[in-house]
């Protein structure tokens, strides 16, 4: 019978949570890494007990964990304690994220733009999304802020960037969002191994079509009002954007303002928004079997990260956007002022789909029939920053 | 004890962060040797090339400059603006006193 393994990755450490197929018992296992932020962990499609996990703190920087027995056990990649003792320097390093500045293989790209126009280096300072390969369990990605993308073929021991992201051209104006620059959605196209998504807050949506060596801007059709060029090619505060495997040229946007949907892998955008209450919000997810229905988690505003009147509910749209309605069975509908995060949405592969997100008051809530009832996992956890799930044979 | 031995250097004694303890799976007092001159520098050295997991968690990788949020205390007295290049002292050097590095009281918001 089929599981799945719900990733969930909070400020205070990371949980796993598993159940057989139907969804209804589950057994939690965690912390991990307990008292440091784990912004996401995410498993190889090719070998799903291969997981990887970004594990930050202000104080002690940037650790990046591997595990090859589904979250059983960890290690850092490169760094096997009985090989420690001098001299032990090991030659790759898996929290070693360098920005490429040679004028070979990168752009001499060493600024951005700062909150106050100025331009402001490029500082490493966690990594917000692990997302491995669609065809070796080895080879990683990893979205970073300061915003850039690297790469690894060795299983994270060590960290290539992609420069011609920062260096394509409109780096130099790239500035962070009230959460700092970080690049969070990551999206490799199963149809086109050469072709990659990529979205940062405050930048903008990107698209890679020979495998990460060069790039574009795919803002097309985005507005917002609250930059000097609401048009503008670069700048936009993109929050999310998800895209079901079974349709890999339909994308789908929660921008800081505005759910936004393209046909065209991106060339182009339309506001789908409709009938949301606010379409301010930061997760967005696509059904696995029906690439029309779409998820998202309203949010009052910018200034008011929780959901309208204090009722959390998820809104799903059967006609890919435009027409949405309101999920409450089994979601608190009263004095509910927590946030769902950008990353802390995903879906598994069940002949019934079953949706999870994870909040910023410590629960994980699942619905094992496509949104129509809900429970919760958990109630208590730190607050959540990921979800991932895996769907398992 | 290495650290009492006749004609042998005597081992340095670090006090590292629970958080650090963990990620090197070490329990208690660290014990390095160091050959001198015993200077911070020298002594993350040997630390990160015994325990190469914290690399980059105490100083940044390439420009070995600490990390903000963490400082460097012996002998009741702050060592951290030093130059890392600076003696430590006697009693650090003769493992007599431990060197402490230890996470600022900071970041409690979350």
């Amino acid at each position: 019978m089929s599981k799945v393994r719900v990733l969930v990755g909070t400020r205070k450490g990371a949980f796993i949570l598993t159940s057989d197929g139907k969804r209804d018992k589950w057994e939690v296992s965690g912390p991990f890494f307990a008292g440091w932020e784990i912004y996401h962990m995410k498993g190889s499609p090719v070998d799903p007990d291969r997981i990887y996990a970004s594990q930050t703190s202000s104080w002690f920087g940037q650790i990046l964990q591997a595990s090859t027995d589904g979250g059983k056990t960890w290690f850092q990649p490169g760094v096997k304690p009985e090989e420690a003792g001098p001299p032990a320097f090991p030659a790759k390093i898996s929290n070693r994220f360098v920005y490429d500045t040679s004028d070979a293989t990168g752009k001499p790209l060493t600024t951005h733009q700062w909150y106050d126009g100025t331009q402001h280096p490029w500082e490493f300072k966690r990594v917000w999304h692990l997302e491995p390969s669609l065809t070796d369990a080895g080879t990683v990605y990893a979205g970073v802020e300061d915003a850039a993308l690297f790469r690894s073929a060795d299983g994270g021991e060590s960290w290539q960037e992609l420069s011609g992201l920062r260096g394509h051209g409109t780096g130099p104006d790239w500035q962070p969002g009230a959460g700092g620059m970080c690049l969070h959605s990551v999206i490799l196209d199963p149809s086109d191994p050469q072709r990659i998504y990529i979205a940062i807050s405050a930048a903008g949506a990107f698209r890679s079509d020979d495998g990460g060596a060069s790039w574009k801007p795919i803002n097309k059709g985005l507005y917002s009002k609250y930059i000097p060029n609401p048009t503008a090619e670069i700048g936009h505060c993109v929050h999310h954007v998800a895209m079901n495997p079974k349709r890999p040229g339909v994308l789908f946007m929660q921008k800081h303002w505005d759910v936004m949907r393209s046909d065209d892998a991106g060339d182009n955008w339309t506001k789908i928004s409709g009938n949301l209450p606010t379409d301010f919000g930061f997760v967005i997810d696509i059904h696995s079997h029906e690439p029309e229905t779409v998820y998202v988690v309203p949010i009052k505003s910018d200034s008011e990260h929780f959901p309208l009147d204090g009722k959390l509910r998820v809104y799903r749209s059967r006609t890919g956007g435009n027409e949405w309605e309101p999920l409450t069975n089994g979601l608190p509908q009263s004095d509910c002022y927590v946030n769902v995060l950008r990353d802390a949405m995903a879906v598994d592969t069940l002949d019934k789909c079953g949706v999870y997100f994870g909040t910023t008051g410590g629960q994980v809530y699942v619905s094992s029939d496509a949104g129509d009832t809900w429970s919760a996992i958990v109630h208590d956890l730190p607050a959540v920053l990921s979800v991932e799930v895996q769907t398992l044979a | 004890m290495a650290g009492s031995q006749p004609n042998s250097a005597p081992f340095v004694r670090v006090q590292l962060p629970y958080h650090l303890r963990n990620l090197a799976r070490i329990d208690g007092e660290v014990r390095l040797e160091v050959a001198a001159p015993v200077t911070i520098r020298t002594v993350l050295d040997a630390l990160e090339a015994r325990y190469p997991m914290l690399r980059g968690t105490i100083r940044e990788h390439d420009t070995l400059a600490r990390r903000p949020f963490l400082r460097f205390f012996a002998c009741e007295e702050d060592l951290s603006l030093n130059p890392p290049d600076d003696p430590l002292p006697e009693a650090v050097a003769q493992g007599k006193e431990p060197l402490f590095i230890i996470g600022a009281i900071a970041g409690g918001s979350r």
